[in-house]
């Protein structure tokens, strides 16, 4: 069976690859790019752990074909920090506790980028339904609820 | 326990003193920026070079005998390196172990990560294969050919224990009855613990309620699933990375599974994507070492979600009868529970930890308690934080809640009539040592929380918890480096991100030094001696003290160095802020040394620093809890949702406050889940039904309200900073607060766990 040749962007660096029809963006990420920091919980949809952004849009990469992802742009958690400098939203939930073993984090990062994308002023109501596609089994999700508000108002300049 | 109690355990007396960094939320954990940039190497990131991939064959059926295992095509197929069978893994003689809070039993542990004469559940492992593609190791499995012969199953604890069910083991006979029944029973084991005489006790009652609860079980539904990567090499040595609580138990499992020496075999325990219980003892290791050994190549393994709901963990299902009497003031006066728990597909639930937590919380004269450990065909049952123990106090803080109505005493009230204190003479045992049992129900009595108002359809419940903070074999080493930096290395698996924080604090209260210059190492099993797993809220609470030991002893020899270069005695060195100091104006005039100026000069004066503990901790502190609850029940509908929800505990100390809160949140959603949603569910054929996160449904963020918090500190007296478990307790409370908290809304009051709207809805209209 012949490999498929992608050419994407991810964190802004152009990517090649090889991939097998079946496989997922998050096999190819965490198998061929060892790009890890994307974590498979359940690869059925269901848990958020493998969240990732793929031309601006959230989406489960355990959900997307890695053939489908060819001239599209991918950003994980890798790129989340500018160099030594977390993103807001990084440096807040270390501030509030928001993650205890932390498998859940790189996903519910990457949703909480995204939702305040859209909603840069969202009330708690609107952070927790925002995620509520990302599991989480340590915190009960209140520090990283307060920790999304806290980031969105840092981020607002408020 | 099933622990044996050492008259040789080591146990710090607490002490009063000023804190610097213990008590203070440090601003940076250890872990933390590795975990929000996706550099945290959990088992399933690391990769060896020329690995294989390893899938493992599953049975369909709940029961059946093997007749035989064709693996021949799998083995013919191009890329496939290796296939193991029942046939690669010696047969173990019956010899229990202490595996977490779970006790194991060798033989079955073996039949359990690879079935021999059997299967005895859907998911059971009989077959597994490497090769050099995960999409080639699914194919060979679609390539074994099993014959099965099926058999009829049991699934429910009841159903199990009638004298006509299909019968698991054919060599099981109940233990625990005189004389040894002459028939095999699912009934693995029958306990029995009392104080004083219940049936005389409910002689002095004014009201007596007896209550039959079942509840279903449930799964840690750890996000992570199990993986590991092992590695096989020459001379008969193994390698292993992999995801788990405690990686010395696994290593002494490996040992014994594989007949290895344990020396031979390094497990490197990698970042825990949670556990909660169901990692602390082995599914895919043994199983990855014999591949890497047949093929000649590193294996790794990943269990589906799919694998990891049938196969792993869960909880037990359980049938538990309470019965309590108390008089018109409000005193209970005899208290009886009968525990149903299953155990899976082998003996061992948590039934023997179980049953001394029933009525831990009051001082009550008369208690019968009788359990009954039950073999059925699911996964072997693995603990879930406080194993066990949710699901009792589920029956008995329902009666109480219900005896306190009937008498028309506040529930806090009663609860505060009967509770335990310092002395309190317990059903197993012990006296109670000094225990915050009596201040969490104060500060519930006084908290915002008791003043809210409840609107129409809406109801408030209380509950409360104990769990014990077990010590055991805890051994760590702090070495100072040659500028004066100290790295710890710790072996209590850190499974949250709490406990290495706590370390650092202690560590740098001990030696005076800032946290910036600690380093925490979480050691793999060759660098340290043996710890036990993490468990029984022991991480922090036992790890602190061998971190207290090894910070003390590095003191020690720091002291000794500077008594070498003032010449004077070492008495007459004091350890002060981060320096050694004469003790007295009369030892002479000496600048101060500090830990950099020690260490540069160490090698002269005898040789590197270090401190070092190899302890066996006793006198972990019991933790108690109350959970206030506030509900509002739809009754078009029959939903629940948590309004309001408040947790207040003993902690003993709160090294680490903002991480203790954290914790208490943590507890109180999986128990609202727990409460309200999952459940196992099977088909008639024995067949899990909701193997996958869609249908095993999990709190999401939006289920859940904010949980408020109040942390009670009654110290310790057996920890040098009266620290106590705390990541246990906050799962107990909330099944029968939630239980109490619809029957003030309702009217009703459910038996039957999940309470979900089906049931809410057909007890409403039974009303
Ligand atoms: S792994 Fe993709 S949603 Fe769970
Ligand atoms: S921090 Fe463990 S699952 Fe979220």
């Amino acid at each position: 069976m012949s490999k498929h040749h992608i050419t994407t962007t991810i964190n802004g660096d152009e990517v090649d690859f090889l991939c097998e029809t079946s496989q997922t963006l998050l096999d190819v990420l965490r198998d061929e790019l060892h790009l890890t920091g994307t974590k498979e919980g359940c690869a059925t949809g269901d848990c958020g752990a493998c969240s990732v952004s793929l031309d601006g849009v959230l989406v489960c990469s355990c959900l997307v074909l890695g053939v489908e992802t060819g001239g599209k742009k991918i950003e994980t958690i890798e790129g989340m920090a500018d160099g030594d400098e977390l993103h807001p939203l990084q440096r807040k939930f270390v501030e509030h506790v928001a993650l205890q073993c932390g498998i859940c984090t790189p996903g519910l990062l990457v949703a909480a980028r995204s939702l305040l994308a859209k909603n840069p002023d969202p009330t708690e109501e609107e952070v927790r339904f925002g995620l509520a596609g990302n599991l989480c089994r340590c915190t009960g999700y209140q520090n990283i609820v307060n920790a999304v508000l806290d980031a969105a108002a840092e981020m607002r300049g408020a | 326990m099933g622990l044996k109690p050492t008259p040789y355990g080591t146990a710090i007396p607490f002490e009063e003193k000023e804190l610097k960094f213990v008590g203070k939320n440090p601003t940076e954990r250890p872990d933390a920026i590795e975990k929000v940039t996706g550099r945290a190497r959990y088992a399933a990131d690391y990769s060896l070079p020329g690995q294989l991939f390893g899938k493992v064959l599953r049975s369909p059926h709940a029961h059946a005998n093997i007749l035989s295992i064709d693996t021949s095509a799998a083995e013919a197929l191009p890329g496939v390196k290796a296939v193991v069978t029942m046939d690669d893994f010696p047969d173990l003689e019956v010899e229990i172990a202490a595996a977490g809070e779970l006790m194991v039993n060798f033989r079955d542990v073996t039949r359990n990560v690879m079935a021999r004469e059997k299967v005895l559940y859907d998911g059971h492992p009989l077959a597994a294969v490497a090769a050099t593609s995960n999409a080639i190791a699914k194919r060979a499995l679609k390539l074994i050919k099993v014959e099965y012969e099926v058999l009829p199953h049991v699934i429910d604890v009841v159903e199990a224990m009638q004298p006509d069910a299909p019968i698991l083991h054919e060599d099981q006979f109940t233990k625990g009855v005189d004389p040894k029944p002459e028939k095999p029973s699912n009934i693995a084991t029958r306990i029995e613990s009392k104080l004083g005489n219940s049936e005389e006790g409910f002689k002095k009652a004014d009201v007596i309620i007896e209550r039959h609860f079942n509840t279903k079980a449930a799964h840690q539904g750890y996000i992570e699933p199990h993986a590991c990567v092992a590695n096989y090499t020459e001379g008969g040595y193994a390698e292993v990375w992999t995801s788990t609580q405690g990686h010395f138990v696994f290593r002494s499992q490996i040992a014994k599974i594989l007949k290895m020496d344990l020396a031979k075999i390094t497990v490197t325990p990698a970042e825990l994507g949670g556990g909660f219980g169901g990692k602390n003892t082995v599914y895919l290791e043994p199983l990855a070492i014999v591949l890497s050994k047949k093929s000649r190549h590193p294996v790794k393994m990943v269990m589906t979600r799919d694998e990891v709901f049938r196969a792993t963990g869960p909880t037990s299902g359980t049938n538990t009868k309470v019965k309590i009497g108390a008089t018109k003031d409000g005193k209970i006066t005899g208290a009886q529970a009968e525990l149903n728990y299953q155990s899976g597909a082998f003996a061992g639930s948590s039934l023997s930890m179980a049953a001394v937590t029933v009525f831990t919380r009051y001082d009550i004269e008369n208690i019968l308690v009788i359990g009954h450990d039950v073999t059925c065909n699911r996964p072997k049952v693995a603990a879930y934080r406080a194993p066990g123990a949710p699901m009792i106090a589920f029956g008995v803080e329902s009666v109480i809640d219900e005896l306190a109505e009937k008498l028309e005493i506040d529930p806090i009230e009663f609860r505060l009539t009967n509770a335990a204190k310092e002395g309190t003479q317990t059903h197993f045992g012990p006296k109670l040592g000094p225990i915050g049992f009596v201040e969490t129900l104060e500060a519930a009595k006084a908290s915002e929380h008791m003043k809210m108002p409840l609107g129409p359809n809406q109801g408030r419940g209380i509950a409360t918890g104990f769990w014990f903070t077990i010590g055991n074999e805890t051994s760590s080493t702090l070495n100072i480096a040659e500028d004066g930096t100290a790295s710890f290395v710790y072996g209590t698996v850190d499974v949250a991100g709490g406990s290495r924080a706590v370390f650092t604090q202690i560590v740098a209260e001990e030696l005076g030094i800032p946290l910036e210059s600690i380093r925490v190492v979480q050691s793999n099993t060759t660098s340290l001696g043996f710890n036990f797993t993490t468990a029984g809220s022991r991480g922090t609470a036992a790890g602190s003290m061998a971190a207290v030991k090894a910070s003390r002893d590095a003191v020690a020899r720091m002291c000794d160095i500077a008594a070498k270069i003032w010449d004077v005695d070492i008495d007459e060195v004091a350890w002060e802020d981060g320096h050694a100091r004469p003790a007295g104006a009369n030892v002479g005039d000496f600048d101060p040394l500090s830990v950099a100026d020690l260490a540069k000069k160490a090698a002269y004066y005898g040789g590197t620093i270090a401190g070092h503990a190899e302890l066996n901790v006793v006198g972990g502190g019991p933790g108690f809890g109350t959970h206030i609850i506030d509900v509002e029940v739809d009754k078009g509908t029959g939903a629940v949702k948590v309004l309001r929800y408040s947790v207040i505990q003993d902690a003993g100390k709160a090294v680490f406050p903002d991480y203790v809160k954290a914790q208490f949140h943590g507890g109180a959603v999986q128990g609202i889940g727990m409460a309200l949603n999952e459940e196992y569910i099977y088909d008639e054929n024995g067949i899990m039904e909701n193997p996958g996160f869609l249908d095993y449904r999990m709190p999401v963020a939006s289920d859940v309200p904010n949980i408020d918090t109040i942390i009670v500190e009654v110290p310790n007296p057996n920890h040098p900073y009266g620290v106590r478990g705390i990541g246990e307790v906050p799962i107990i409370p909330p099944l029968a607060a939630i239980a109490n908290a619809i029957h003030d809304a309702t009217g009703i009051r459910l038996q039957d766990h999940p309470m979900s709207p089906p049931k809410v809805l057909k007890a409403m209209s039974e009303l």
